[in-house]
């Protein structure tokens, strides 16, 4: 259970943020603690996308204020690979497809760089074949699609699945899922969720940024955050995403 | 003035450049002195290539003429433990091997099946074949090159399928430059004839010795010919993988007959600077052809390739993919012409010319052409420049990979595309090796 005495995850200090030149994110704190799940909902161009990217270091964007402490670190000092080492990972709202390249070649050599920096032992690709047969059940993936090349000719929903597969073998403290629920059918985001529910511990954490409230649904969020003009402009328990789901965001106010 | 003759006569020093490359030797074979003959008199008369002409806008061979090349004489003894490393455990006993464009017979071995002629030509001077096909789709009246190769025409491979043969072990032509004390120039030739009927996959490899710690200035001047007779099927891969100080030009003609199939591979790693030119000529009915292309250069390297596809019947196929991967100072060049002539109806042609060019130094040059005559055709093409995307890499980054990892990690991707295609599994997991090592690490 989620107590204000779990540890700290991840502190954001008035964090703000721009794309060539525009303000996107205008000051977001928000304050992540081991064990639980946050939601950020929001319209569209309210910030929800940029503020997952600008956790996980996307070149795009410049930080022009504030701070994001995980861990104990100084998040905003890292470049992206190393913020993945520290334990962060961000599940793409679009991710990239990379032909001449197998998923399990793929993912054997993100694991292993992963192992080499955290100080585990490396996996040949005998041991690693069956090490992701079994993180693969978690997404009911079929193992054929560990030999296709990285999310070439994958469906959207296959897509996705792949994304919180790669979260299963990278072993995150923080996984922010931007928008993972979008484009999904029923059962994928059934299978999605589930697979996400699988990985959460007492000891990570989860930010999902999603636009709807049936993703909750299946993945129960402790906090519900409301973003609007680059800020963080309500925050509720699971109740305020159903009440978002009626009500529309009109009514929110800071 | 004084300018334009200080040009000009430059020009006439490149011309007699390549009448300086001439042998000055002949065959016991009065017939193939004839062609040698005539093949002269053409290198005589015709100019030196040269950025003026549109043909070569890109690929300054002049800077070739500051070297005196020799013709390479007596090619070292070389033994099998040294050309270990390009040997194909798939044709061990199918392989013809060239010392400086002349046959070591202690490296080759062709061990075949019934049906299957894989020689040199000074062994079947006779071969009527040979007589034949010699010389007649690989014409030189027009290009100074392959009058030049032909010039020289001497102990080239010869590879016949009877009809209806099968050849299940690929056949590999390996043509070795070796590190000499003065450049060399030698005139690779191999004619390739697949009766009605036949099948063979191909693997003409330029290759360098020693591999390692040098890089040897020679000039390699290859023309290969290809007669594919109605219902064969000829798989060919090309490997140009020279010395990164050698000049290389290469020449392929290809003649589809009825209904049959060519397949080529043609990747390009070596060479200061080099060129290949695959004319293909489908001469009839409802042939097919897939011809798949990478370059991969840096450094100072220029890789020039021109193809020509000629769609001169109806119903023929051709579906075409060109890579460029350019890296530093590099300049690769493309120039993809496809002619669908008035009587090929119902042809269907697509053509894609895609380009990675890694550094703000690096050049890519690209040229689609289309020139349809006939009015009921199906034809696409297109061609692409791009850099990595931001967005890729930071997929990449995202997942613990660092910038140097994840851009090779792509770079590989890119042209794993194409190797992926070559129809043998040692070479293509060699070629993976090399894209690697050439980028650094890699899976």
């Amino acid at each position: 259970m989620i107590s204000s005495s779990s540890k700290i995850i991840l502190e954001v200090r008035n964090l703000s943020a721009s794309v060539a030149g525009v303000g996107i994110l205008k000051g977001i704190n928000l304050t992540v603690r081991a064990g639980e799940v946050h939601a950020i909902m929001g319209p569209n161009g309210s910030g929800k996308s940029t503020f997952s990217k600008v956790l996980a270091g996307h070149p795009s964007y410049t930080v022009t204020g504030g701070e994001v402490i995980f861990q104990g670190k100084n998040l905003l000092e890292l470049p992206p690979e190393e913020r993945a080492h520290a334990g962060v990972f961000l599940a793409f709202q679009y991710p990239i497809e990379i032909p001449g390249v197998s998923n399990s070649a793929f993912l054997r050599l993100a694991y292993n760089t992963l192992q080499a920096r955290r100080g585990g032992e490396d996996l040949d690709p005998l041991e690693f074949n069956d090490y992701i047969r079994e993180k693969s059940r978690i997404v009911e993936m079929d193992p054929s699609f560990l030999d296709r090349n990285v999310n070439e000719g994958f469906s959207g929903g296959e897509k996705k699945r792949n994304e919180i597969l790669q979260m299963a073998v990278l072993d995150p403290t923080l996984a922010i899922l931007d928008e993972t629920d979008s484009g999904l059918d029923i059962d994928a985001l059934r299978i999605v969720a589930s697979g996400v529910n699988k990985l959460m511990t007492p000891n990570n954490a989860v930010i999902m940024v999603t636009h709807y409230q049936r993703l909750l649904n299946y993945i129960t969020p402790d906090f519900v955050h409301v973003m609007r003009g680059g800020q963080i402009i309500k925050t509720g328990g699971k109740e305020l995403a159903l009440e978002l789901e009626t009500r529309g965001y009109d009514w929110v106010h800071a | 003035m004084s300018a334009a003759i200080v040009a000009s006569k430059s020009i006439a020093n490149h011309d007699a450049y390549l009448a300086g490359l001439l042998p000055n030797t002949t065959t016991p074979h009065e017939w193939i002195n004839t062609l040698r003959a005539d093949a002269a008199r053409r290198v005589r008369a015709l100019p030196f290539p040269t950025t003026r002409d549109e043909e070569w806008r890109f690929s300054d061979f002049s800077l070739m003429c500051k070297t005196a090349f020799a013709p390479a004489v007596a090619a070292p003894a070389l033994t099998l433990t040294d050309i270990a490393p390009f040997l194909l455990p798939e044709a061990v006993n199918s392989r013809l091997v060239f010392v400086n464009g002349m046959y070591a017979a202690h490296l080759s071995s062709a061990v075949l099946p019934a049906g299957v002629l894989a020689t040199h030509f000074t062994s079947k001077p006779t071969n009527e074949t040979l007589r034949t096909q010699l010389a007649r789709h690989a014409t030189f009246q027009h290009e100074a090159f392959v009058a030049l190769n032909t010039s020289h025409l001497h102990e080239g491979a010869l590879i016949v399928l009877s009809k209806n043969t099968a050849c299940a072990t690929p056949l590999h032509l390996l043509f070795i430059s070796t590190a000499n004390t003065i450049p060399v120039a030698s005139h690779p030739r191999c004619l390739v004839v697949a009766e009605s009927g036949s099948a063979c996959t191909l693997i003409e490899d330029y290759v360098c010795l020693p591999t390692v710690n040098t890089s040897p200035t020679y000039f390699t001047n290859a023309v290969t010919e290809i007669v594919i007779a109605d219902d064969a099927t000829v798989r060919h891969t090309r490997l140009q993988r020279e010395s990164l100080a050698a000049f290389h030009v290469g020449y392929a003609a290809v003649h589809l007959g009825r209904n049959s199939c060519y397949d080529s591979n043609s990747i390009t790693f070596g060479a200061r600077l080099s060129r290949y030119n695959l004319y293909i000529t489908q001469s009839a009915e409802g042939a097919n052809c897939t011809l798949n292309g990478l370059a991969l250069i840096s450094g100072r390297q220029v890789a020039d390739t021109h193809t020509v596809m000629d769609h001169t019947r109806p119903n023929g196929n051709s579906a075409q993919l060109h890579k460029c991967i350019v890296d530093s100072g590099a300049h690769a060049i493309f120039n993809g012409k496809i002619f669908v002539r008035k009587d090929a109806q119902h042809t269907n042609s697509t053509q894609s010319s895609r380009n990675l060019l890694l550094s703000n130094k690096g050049r890519i040059d690209t040229k689609p052409q289309l020139e349809i005559f006939a009015d009921d055709v199906k034809c696409a093409h297109g061609a692409t420049v791009s850099q990595l995307e931001t967005e890729e890499m930071f997929y990449l980054n995202s997942r613990g990979l660092n910038a140097n990892t994840a851009r090779n990690l792509l770079i590989y991707a890119f042209a794993e595309e194409i190797i992926d295609k070559v129809p043998i599994a040692s070479l293509k997991q060699h070629l993976s090796q090399a894209v690697s090592s050439q980028m650094g690490e890699i899976v």
